[in-house]
């Protein structure tokens, strides 16, 4: 028991519930976007695979590394775009479409990357996001090493989540988006093209989920290896399930995920005599379980999947 | 512009469309061989003599594509039925550590053919209780199985993983983490001699034909096809929805275990954690590339292995990293699904 209260009193396990849950705020909100319109995005693990690839090579080529970000989320609307292209415009099985995103992205970061880097015995590496001092928080006793030694992109998520919730319950624009996901019929007779609503929301998305990518290899890490994002943009849709396709939920959702996950790496550490294997499956137990619980009391978006052809039911 | 639905198909079409499909991945990615400074023709030309210049080279691209036969029917039967197993990859590791649990000691004194037989068996059993985790949770909990079966992909390859550095662990493998090999008399016979090609290839085709006549020509491959294209229409015609999903799961993850038990009987002996290169997620390109037909999944898997390997040799010789395999091979999912498309629909003005 007092090993418990000792990883839970030590302020590097909050900092790290923070740094961990960022990527997946990213994500779960890129994620919850399309969806919300009524598009399920499996392409996010391909997705922040590039996002991550290609923001590292922005910075690694000398631009700063706000332009890093922006470049992966650029990227990141471009894949949007084809996801639109292919399940928007044609109409095509969502799952299938995503899949093939995601598997097209992330293989094509790989080449690029390998392009650029041939084989080396390190990785190159660039100089990262480092933690803002935030005057009088920072320096307080536990509280400033535990919340407020975070890098500046951690705070955007947190923001980003807040202005997503507003948006998307508070502004004609979520209206418009939300009654795309539920009933793209009535919403295109109440003059909302339910089209350029989803081709919107999953640009929007995918741009998310790219910055989501880029966090990990220009704030969590410095340099960029093939299947680092080991699954993240899978916990993720797991994670739009269990916050019933609410922003602030999902906020919510990513930093108990991160606070196990940073609990088990600590674990990791002092408990003896249990393989490290075990530690390492259960963020993708966890997500399971989240799901297991959560599917049935969850609300989901009532056209989500289905292809929307005017004029067709 | 608008879409509008075929109402006939010309045969011209369906038999253009694919081939239409792969010449435009083909083309895109010889742009990013292009861009990469090599020669493009130059560069496909490598990867067929790659491919199959040697005796030693066709007999590796048919070796290649023996999982993929099985990995891309096990993603085909599944996603017929709208079963979406995307988690062939894991199954395939369970088959495979299964294999190397019971070959390698337990059943190890068995003579040969009593004894390969039963380890295939036992291989598609443990890829088949692996499919049952998320197929309950989607018939108990309605949990979408996407999700949940490649989320087990990520828990079957640590779970493989402890067992090879544990309880399964080879003691004479330098501290490597490798599964105890397989008994001698359980590895599968070679199809030719001096070369890496085994068996399995057979295997893998015969069941492609099997597949394709219990799809075509019995009642379980009409409901699974009904389950698939119209669940409640299903129903409302007395197909056991519940049921027939079970056993296309059993098929489907079956298939994907046997694809990791051949794997090690045939050719490596043991289990590492890079036994498969993305086997289980190219079966579901396989899968898509044959439009789900259990037949073209056999000339799909081929394409695949040629492009895999192929890269390999085009890859040392012009300076192109490996992966432009990857990409081509993902980026004919996604024109193949717009090739599709298009012979169902067409553009109206």
């Amino acid at each position: 028991m007092s090993v418990v209260f000792d990883i839970l009193a030590s302020a590097g396990l909050w900092a790290a519930i923070l740094r961990i849950a960022t990527p997946l705020i990213f994500g779960t909100l890129g994620a919850l976007l399309c969806e919300r319109a009524g598009v399920l995005n499996l392409g996010i693990e391909g997705i922040m695979t590039f996002g991550a690839m290609i923001g590292w090579l922005a910075v690694f080529h000398g631009a700063d590394l706000w332009t890093g970000v922006l470049v992966a989320a650029i990227s990141g609307a471009l894949f949007g775009v084809l996801h639109s292209l292919l399940t928007v415009t044609l109409g095509l099985s969502q799952h299938v479409s995503g899949l093939g995103v995601t598997l097209f992205a992330s293989s094509f970061s790989y080449y690029v990357f390998r392009l650029v880097v041939p084989v080396a015995g390190t990785p190159p590496t660039v100089m990262p996001f480092q933690p803002i001092d935030i005057p009088a928080l920072s320096s307080l006793p536990f509280i400033g090493p535990a919340f407020f030694t975070q890098t500046a992109p951690t705070y955007l998520a947190i923001v980003v989540a807040l202005i997503m919730a507003y948006i998307i319950f508070r502004t004609p624009v979520g209206l418009a988006i939300r009654m795309t996901g539920e009933n793209p019929h009535a919403a295109e007779a109440q003059g909302v093209n339910p089209m350029k609503v989803r081709y919107g929301a999953v640009i929007v998305g995918s741009a998310l989920m790219a910055v989501g990518g880029a966090f990990l290899t220009l704030s969590a890490f410095n340099s960029f290896f093939p299947t680092m994002v080991q699954g993240r943009g899978w916990i993720c849709i797991a994670l739009v399930v269990f916050a019933s396709w609410r922003p602030g939920r999902a906020l919510f959702g990513a930093l108990l995920f991160a606070f196990f996950d940073a609990f088990q790496l600590r674990l990791q550490t002092v408990v003896e005599g249990v393989p490290y294997q075990i530690f390492l499956m259960t963020p993708y137990i966890l997500s399971i379980f989240a799901l297991a619980l959560m599917a049935r009391r969850a609300r989901v978006p009532q056209a989500l999947m289905q292809p929307y052809r005017r004029g067709e039911r | 512009m608008r879409l509008e639905r075929r109402e006939h198909r010309p045969l011209l079409l369906l038999i253009g469309a694919p081939i239409a499909a792969i010449v435009a991945a083909l083309a895109l990615s010889g742009i990013l061989i292009a861009i990469a400074g090599a020669p493009v023709f130059d560069a496909y030309r490598r990867i067929l003599i790659g491919a199959f210049g040697s005796r030693l080279s066709a007999t590796e691209t048919l070796t290649r594509a023996t999982p993929l036969i099985l990995t891309g029917l096990a993603a085909a039967v599944a996603f017929r039925a709208r079963l979406w197993n995307i988690g062939a990859e894991g199954q395939f590791y369970l088959g495979a550590i299964a294999v190397a649990a019971f070959g390698s000691k337990l059943l190890a004194d068995l003579p040969g053919p009593i004894l390969i037989p039963l380890l295939l068996v036992i291989g598609a059993i443990a890829g088949m209780a692996l499919i049952l985790v998320p197929l309950w949770l989607r018939l108990r909990f309605s949990v979408d199985e996407v999700v949940t079966s490649l989320l087990m992909n990520f828990i079957a390859v640590l779970f493989v993983s402890m067992l090879i550095d544990g309880v399964l662990k080879d003691p004479l493998a330098f501290g490597w983490p490798q599964s105890q090999p397989v008994a001698d008399h359980a590895t599968l016979p070679k199809l030719i001699a001096r070369s890496r090609l085994h068996i399995g290839l057979a295997i893998a085709i015969v069941l492609a034909v099997v597949v394709y006549l219990v799809q075509s020509r019995t009642v379980f491959g009409l409901q699974s096809r009904a389950a698939g294209l119209n669940p409640q229409g299903a129903l409302f015609m007395g197909v056991p929805l519940g049921r027939t999903l079970v056993k296309v799961a059993c098929l489907s993850g079956g298939l994907a275990g046997l694809a990791g038990a051949i794997e090690v009987m045939g050719i490596k002996g043991y289990v590492t954690t890079d036994l498969s290169p993305g086997y289980g997620y190219a079966g579901i390109v396989v899968a898509m590339l044959a439009n789900l037909n259990p037949i073209g999944v056999v000339l799909a898997a081929l394409f695949t292995a040629i492009m895999f390997v192929g890269a390999d040799g085009m890859s040392r010789s012009l300076g192109i990293p490996t992966y432009i395999a990857d990409v081509t091979v993902a980026l004919a999912l996604l024109t193949m699904l717009v090739a599709l498309f298009f012979t169902q629909f067409r553009i109206r003005r």
